[in-house]
């Protein structure tokens, strides 16, 4: 089988926040899915992963963007692929990621914790 | 414009042994419209990295989910290990494929018992669950648990199978074969299962690639997304073919999963024949740094881990994607035109694993 | 007439257990175990149920449906409950989203532990629940008939 002789890959990339869409809708039309989307914590800079499969070979491509400002407020992919609705609705509930144009905006609402942003450093005491 | 009403599904149904809730907006008896809302069993089990160092979370991955336990144990240990560059001995991977069929298996089987308790078959309901206690029996000679099994370590496994307990588990398997084969003819040849299951849910191969569907649910409308390909543990030495089915209804979502199974039966028998003596496990020394994506085929689909390590015994970010995550895309768009009467079957059809999803 | 020992009904609730103990639970139902021979069926509606059998530990958003469920129960009731998240929280007792026992919202009679626990102590427990059931009830026909005279 051609699947088992070529290694697939599965390589991280960093990329620019503000790229984030365009890289999405590149991946749409060569055919990969959007295979997930998490956020995570390195210290105080948040670093976002999407994850893109191509079932046809088994590339794995992850992009990774990174904020040093964790206010910074990116753009939604879900115009581009509608189901990260879910994963986006999640970085913002546990994580406090602000992403614009999430559809649908479950506003906080998806997990239903008590707490706000659980997965999240605390913030540094300003001043 | 017809009257449209919402009728809430869940979180308590006698259908699903877990918790959804589901908003139905329904015109008449069809469905128009469906909202998911989640976090019933949410625990927030990946923000425990911060108080369990990286040895035990291999045990707190395991509780994700006690159906796919040893998936979630697995696909944990084999990323932490790709990261810190441990090469696990040759017969720890055959060990561990061995028990992951295995748990496939009895995962299955549960859920074509809960479908054929979906679509009011109690008898054969009965009959599959009496089935998969076979396999949970020799889960348990091998493991010592029934649904947690605890084996995987960073490193390796814990546990071996002595060439007794494989015996016993082939003739297991036999036995389990032929009653399965008995069940297939229930489950393909029975006209009130056809007439229920046929046309039910259907969901073209366009659509599960656009809502990113996963496992048996995307391979019964003609997507190749078995991540056994990849070639992990021992699979790269295994002869296999992914199971496909290009009709998208319920039944081939049932066809799928019983040839899976026959599959899995194969796959062991495979490991056995190939399996190695040797070594259980190496040390493992230091902590995990670096970050690293794995990809792992579970009975419920792909599942996407990610380890980010730091140097300390405690991880900075274990992060699980579940398959039915994944699947809840896929699961509104079947039910969307579907009859009222039909929305517990097609729940159960995309297998749901509700702990997996909220973690 | 109030001989019910032979025939409660159960109930059953993941709260937010890993499913272990829920499959557990559900094997203890079928062929092999068979605990439907003490007399037990297992229902899903909480207005006929005499006794829950409740697994997981409890969080904010279940707490209510928790609660609601324990209430629309008829009088008697026990609660069992399954497994060592729905009796301490378990595992998962540090996450930050998980309050604790399923005792933390509503009465519990019998606990059965273990992670997960397995059929042979879920028949127990629910062996044991059967026969407080039968007490519980004869303590309310005795009360009811006490009333009733005055």
């Amino acid at each position: 089988m051609e699947a088992e002789k070529r290694q697939p890959k599965n390589d991280i990339e960093i990329i620019d926040f503000n790229f984030i869409v365009e890289i999405a809708i590149a991946m749409q039309r060569s055919g990969y899915r959007l295979s997930q989307a998490c956020a995570a914590y390195e210290g105080d800079e948040l670093n976002l992963f999407y994850t893109y499969v191509d079932d046809e070979n088994n590339d794995c491509i992850t992009v990774n963007a990174k904020l040093e400002d964790r206010d910074t407020v990116i753009m939604s992919i879900t115009n581009v692929f509608p189901y990260a609705a879910f994963y986006e609705n999640e970085m913002h509930e546990l994580f406090g990621v602000n992403i614009n144009m999430t559809v649908p905006d479950y506003q906080d609402r998806l997990y239903r914790i008590d707490q706000e942003t659980p997965m999240a450093p605390a913030r540094k005491e300003e001043e | 414009m017809k009257k449209r009403s919402v009728v809430p599904y869940g979180p308590q149904h006698p259908v699903l042994p877990e918790p959804i809730h589901l908003d139905l907006v329904i015109e008449d008896e069809k469905i128009m419209d469906v909202i998911p809302s989640i976090g019933f069993i949410h625990r927030g089990l990946e923000g425990l990295t911060s108080k369990r160092d990286f040895n035990q979370m291999a045990y707190v991955a395991e509780r994700i989910c006690g159906i796919c336990s040893f998936g979630h144990g697995f696909g944990y240990c084999e990323t932490v290990e790709k990261i810190m560059g441990v090469e696990i001995p040759d017969r720890a991977k055959y060990l561990r494929t061995i028990w992951f069929e295995m748990s496939r298996v009895h995962s299955h089987l549960l859920w074509l018992g809960l479908l054929a308790d979906g679509f009011g078959f109690e008898n054969l309901f009965y009959q599959c669950w009496r089935v998969r206690e076979k396999i949970l029996d020799m889960l348990e000679l091998t493991t010592g648990g029934r649904v947690i099994f605890s084996v995987n370590k960073i490193g390796g496994v814990m546990k071996d199978i002595s060439s007794t307990m494989a015996k016993s588990v082939l003739e297991s398997i036999d036995s389990i074969e032929a009653e399965l084969k008995e069940l297939q003819k229930t489950f393909m040849g029975d006209y009130t299962v056809e007439s229920r299951l046929k046309g039910c849910g259907v969901l073209t191969k366009e659509q599960a690639h656009a809502l990113g569907c996963a496992g048996p649910f995307a391979r019964a409308s003609g997507i190749n997304n078995d991540m056994r390909l990849l070639g992990y543990a021992a699979y790269g030495q295994l002869d296999f073919e992914p199971v496909i089915s290009d009709v998208g209804d319920s039944y081939a979502r049932c066809d799928v999963r019983i040839r899976e199974l026959f599959q899995s039966f194969d796959l062991i028998r495979q490991c056995f024949n190939k399996m190695p003596s040797g070594d259980l496990s190496v040390d493992v020394k230091g902590n995990p740094k670096g970050e690293h994506f794995t990809r792992i085929e579970q009975p419920r689909g792909e599942a996407v881990y990610y380890v980010h390590g730091n140097g300390t015994p405690f991880l900075d970010r274990l992060r699980v994607r579940t398959p039915t995550f994944a699947n809840l895309a896929g699961l509104c768009e079947t039910l969307k035109g579907a009859d009222y009467a039909d929305v517990g079957l097609l729940v159960l059809t995309i297998d749901p694993c509700i702990s997996c999803t909220e973690r | 007439m109030y001989n019910m020992k032979r025939s409660p009904w159960v109930m059953h609730y993941d709260g937010s257990s890993c499913n272990g103990c829920d499959i557990e639970v559900l094997a203890c139902l079928t062929p092999v175990y068979d605990a439907e021979r003490f007399g037990i069926i297992n229902t899903g509606d909480p207005m006929q149920a005499d006794i829950l059998l409740i697994t997981g530990g409890i969080n904010s958003q279940n707490a209510p449906v928790v609660k609601q469920i324990y209430e629309q129960m008829p009088r008697p009731k026990v609660v069992c409950a399954i497994g060592v998240c729905a009796c301490t929280g378990g595992i998962f007792k540090d996450c930050y989203n998980i309050k604790g026992g399923a005792d933390t919202v509503i009465p519990v009679d019998i606990y059965v532990p273990g992670c997960a626990a397995r059929p042979q102590s879920i028949i127990d427990g629910i062996v044991k629940a059967i026969d407080l059931f039968q007490k519980r009830l004869e303590e309310h026909a005795a009360m009811v008939a006490e009333k009733k005279e005055a």
